[in-house]
């Protein structure tokens, strides 16, 4: 299925261009999702890097968010990096802003602290082994419940999950070439 | 090991804040005023453009004071200006740790021959230029993102479209070279060959390159947007309105939806006063901002 899949990108604002070519050059097809009658054309949806505050207000004046969290619901896989992660998360430490509340898990926003703090490395996924991971002000999980499998850990934050057919990444595979976390989450297209 | 400020991760913050605007505030309330209205990030200033435009004088990089207000406002990334070539007002800006330094022809340069070597440092750059060979110097100095000079503080979006038109023809022009002209090419546009060299495999700048100087509507930035810029600045043309939340709201909403002439027409109602602008042919050459930078 992987290979004929549609995997929408939502392309509010963020790196959603690097997202397309990750997944186009993985053989799948894609699609800039930026209304909500986009999303009858998927099987999937990447909710890319950015800023969180700005995407969530465009997801809300625009009519996406209730129809985002409705194909969750539907079982529609989803991955979101960064920005993506946080708008994912149920909770978000000290902050009321919009977003889709999907799993199970509480993040902290730049929570490696400002873009001097930004880095890259190498680091160790479960189920899939080395990758290269870069965090751009990027947040982490502090705790997950539920469903909520740890996928991997960064000198013990966790910087990745999977919650049944959703995942979140705080780091950036779309910024490498690396094509291992984009393999993985197309196999979750059924 | 965890690699910091490395060439990824500067090109990496610029790639985030790609199809979202930046705006230009003075104050602690402007910046949350942004952030509410969904800038990606804010530029902090001591003045705006267009004010620094009347004040005359020399314009330096703010108190950090100010600065400091407007990173504990925010939770969105913070650029802050520094002078063309003024390596210290950067050192001092990354200390703040400020997340992006424009150095920038808005203020008056403080070197009139060398910018700031921006690959000593962490903290990331964003610079002006009006053609390939000056975004392709910047890059070459460490720059990890370019915007557009445009004529700030005019409100008058001819001089960005002049600049993004000129980047898109000299790109072209080189694609299309065979190997063995891009040398002399890079003789001709005064460029690094390597980055050329790039240009040239890549169709376009290898950062990403963001409109700046003099937009001051929604149509302005889905017209920037359409000509292929990644994202948008808007300086004085926000809080220089009669209704700045609004129009913040919906210049970034015209920057997602600048394919989409409906939504264009929406957000561009009832917006107000927008700032009032300036003819580029009534300001002086030696007065024009985007002269400055070498």
């Amino acid at each position: 299925m992987a290979g004929k899949a549609t995997v929408g990108i939502l392309a509010m604002q963020g790196a959603f261009i690097e997202h397309e070519q990750a997944i186009k050059s993985c053989g799948a097809k894609s699609l800039q999702v930026r209304r909500a009658q986009d999303l009858r054309e998927i099987d999937a949806l990447i909710i890319p890097g950015g800023e969180s505050t700005t995407m969530g207000k465009l997801l809300e004046q625009f009519n996406l968010l209730e129809e985002i969290k409705f194909q969750a619901e539907q079982g529609m896989p989803m991955w979101g990096t960064c920005a993506g992660m946080i708008l994912m998360a149920k909770e978000i430490e000290n902050s009321d802003q919009i977003r889709l509340g999907l799993m199970n898990i509480e993040v902290k926003r730049n929570a490696y602290g400002r873009q001097v703090e930004s880095f890259e490395t190498a680091l160790e996924v479960k189920d899939i082994g080395i990758t290269r991971a870069v965090f751009i002000r990027a947040p982490y999980v502090q705790k997950v419940w539920g469903d909520a499998q740890v996928l991997a850990s960064y000198e013990d934050k966790i910087v990745m999950v999977r919650e049944n057919h959703l995942l979140a990444t705080a780091f950036h595979p779309e910024l490498t070439t690396k094509k291992e976390i984009p393999e993985y989450f197309l196999q979750m297209i059924k | 090991m965890a690699e910091k400020g490395s060439l990824k991760v500067k090109t990496g913050l610029a790639q985030m804040l790609k199809g979202g605007v930046i705006m230009d505030v003075t104050t602690a309330e402007q910046a949350k005023i942004a952030e509410a209205a969904g800038a990606c990030a804010v530029m902090a200033l001591e003045r705006v453009p267009a004010d620094i435009r009347a004040a005359g004088g020399i314009a330096r990089m703010a108190d950090p004071t100010i600065i400091m207000q407007i990173m504990e406002a925010v939770t969105i990334p913070v650029m802050a200006k520094c002078r063309i070539g003024h390596f210290v007002e950067a050192q001092i800006l990354q200390s703040l740790g400020i997340d992006y330094i424009d150095e920038s022809e808005v203020l008056t340069p403080a070197d009139d021959k060398y910018h700031v070597n921006k690959n000593e440092f962490t903290v990331p750059f964003v610079c002006g230029a009006r053609n390939l060979g000056e975004a392709l110097r910047r890059i070459g100095e460490g720059a990890a993102m370019i915007r557009t000079k445009g004529e700030p503080g005019t409100g008058n979006v001819v001089e960005a479209v002049r600049h993004i038109r000129q980047v898109n023809d000299e790109i072209r022009w080189v694609s299309n070279l065979p190997k063995d002209e891009l040398m002399t090419a890079a003789k001709e546009l005064q460029a690094p060959y390597e980055l050329v060299l790039q240009v040239a495999k890549l169709k376009r700048l290898p950062v990403v390159n963001f409109a700046a100087g003099g937009i001051a509507t929604p149509a302005d930035a889905a017209l920037m947007m359409q000509l292929g810029c990644d994202g948008i600045f808007v300086g004085s043309g926000i809080f220089k309105s009669g209704d700045p939340a609004k129009r913040a709201k919906s210049i970034v909403a015209a920057t997602t939806y600048y394919n989409d002439p409906q939504v264009l027409a929406e957000v561009s109602r009832d917006l107000g006063e927008p700032m009032v602008g300036i003819d580029i042919s009534t300001i002086r050459p030696e007065e024009r901002m985007q002269e400055r930078g070498w």
